[in-house]
């Protein structure tokens, strides 16, 4: 299992979301993402694409002017 | 033909059970309630369904309400996502920038009321599914469409056009307007019963209104039109300026991306300028102060400003004193404005703000 950072910073929706799905079909059963967006739509997007595609999402949070948000890849 | 709206013409999708079959189709999702409204109607008949959505960068969802704090009121989502969680289904977002220009630049049947190329931009879009369903074993297509419902892509004479063009031939249904249309493979082989499937034709919503509310959708997105800058007037006149003073018909992301947000003024053929308009956009456009000169008054508060195209010094003084208008200083005699340079080399400029009657009207973008 491995730890994993994505930086989409300025980033537009759907963008965030693109590379963080992009991102994790690299990853294995178990891996953690965290994505860092500026994008505030990122805080309900990429928690909502996690959770239709069966991602678990252990974290998402705004960090001053920063969305954090943590996945744990299921496959 | 008549559009069925009575209680009797929305029953077939409630009545009978569910057929039930291992078939999988591939929807068109875009956030709005008809495409909602199909996949709800065959996922009721059994079928698997998962979904596209195209990132277009010419989308108005999502991206100004993103940028503009004015519209801190609406929930700042992705409604293709919304509406996939609420069917309970997957959604893929695709990124087709590169592979729409040439949809946007050389449309085979033209343009709608501005630069909305919508037949082929909806023949692109069922190719691209018609792609992903051969690539990943699905049976057919699925889109929202109905027919008489907009004037360009959605026509009883265009709908074999989008089926012809993008290859997806009769693997492309129509829930919405099925009964209208002739049978497609997946009617014909039973997957789905044509029986079930609705015959919906004209802009009237109140069907989908409806059947809205029988599914228990009680939220969606606004219906109509709405959906891309390339139908938005204002818009288009910018990309127009954009093509001439580039003196071609191109675009990179960034450039489409920039004329959704601030006042573009161009005071001269060579360069215009954009200026934001409060601070979601300020915050917008910091992400360019290292691709673009850009000003900001320092003495009083003010929004920030990016020149793009080719400029000399009397030009940047006329820029600094423009940005100085739209400062709070705009009365003063002075006021102090930075001008930074793509590396960062920033330097200050003392102007006197243009006089309101001496921004000329016809900069204005």
């Amino acid at each position: 299992m491995s730890r994993n950072e994505l930086d989409a910073r300025n980033l537009l929706c759907p963008m965030p979301v693109i590379r963080t799905q992009d991102r994790i079909a690299e990853l294995n059963d178990g891996d953690t993402l965290t994505v860092h967006a500026t994008d505030p739509g990122a805080l309900h997007d990429i928690p909502a694409w996690s959770r239709i595609h069966g991602h678990l999402v252990l974290d998402a949070a705004t960090v001053g002017d920063e969305v954090r948000i943590q996945i744990r890849v299921r496959r | 033909m008549n559009v069925p709206e009575s209680d009797a013409a929305l029953a077939p999708a409630l009545a009978a059970p569910t057929v039930g079959t291992a078939r999988k189709a591939v929807a068109l999702i875009s956030g709005g309630l008809d495409s909602m409204l199909a996949v709800r109607v065959v996922q009721e008949q059994g079928i698997h369904v998962e979904g596209l959505n195209f990132f277009t960068g010419f989308c108005v969802e999502g991206h100004t309400h993103a940028i503009r704090k004015t519209d801190s009121a609406r929930p700042k989502r992705n409604n293709a996502l919304w509406v996939a969680e609420q069917l309970g289904i997957k959604l893929h977002i695709i990124d087709v920038v590169e592979q729409y220009k040439d949809v946007v630049l050389n449309p085979r049947h033209g343009y709608g009321a501005h630069m909305n190329p919508c037949l082929d931009c909806k023949g692109f879009m069922v190719r691209q599914a018609h792609d992903w369903m051969l690539a990943h074993n699905f049976d057919f297509i699925i889109t929202g469409e109905v027919i008489g419902q907009r004037p360009m892509s959605q026509r009883s004479k265009t709908m074999p056009v989008i089926a012809h063009e993008s290859g997806a031939g009769d693997r492309l249904l129509r829930p919405l307007s099925a009964q209208f249309l002739p049978a497609t493979l997946p009617e014909r082989e039973g997957w789905v019963d044509r029986e079930r499937l609705h015959a919906w034709h004209g802009r009237s919503r109140r069907p989908q209104i409806e059947l809205a509310a029988r599914f228990g959708f009680d939220e969606y997105a606004q219906p109509a039109g709405g959906c891309c800058f390339l139908a938005d007037k204002n818009y288009t006149v910018k990309l127009k300026d954009l093509f001439r003073s580039r003196r071609g018909r191109r675009y990179e992301l960034d450039d489409i991306m920039l004329l959704k947000v601030g006042r573009h003024l161009r005071p001269a053929p060579g360069y215009k300028l954009i200026i934001a308009r409060e601070d979601g956009e300020n915050n917008f456009m910091r992400g360019y102060r290292r691709q673009f000169t850009s000003l900001r008054s320092v003495s009083h508060a003010g929004p920030l400003a990016l020149i793009d195209g080719v400029f000399d010094e009397q030009d940047l003084l006329l820029a600094a004193r423009i940005t100085a208008r739209f400062c709070q200083g705009r009365d003063e005699q002075s006021v102090e404005v930075e001008i930074a340079s793509p590396a960062g080399a920033a330097r200050n400029l003392i102007v006197t703000p243009l006089r309101s009657d001496e921004v000329q009207k016809e900069w204005y973008l």
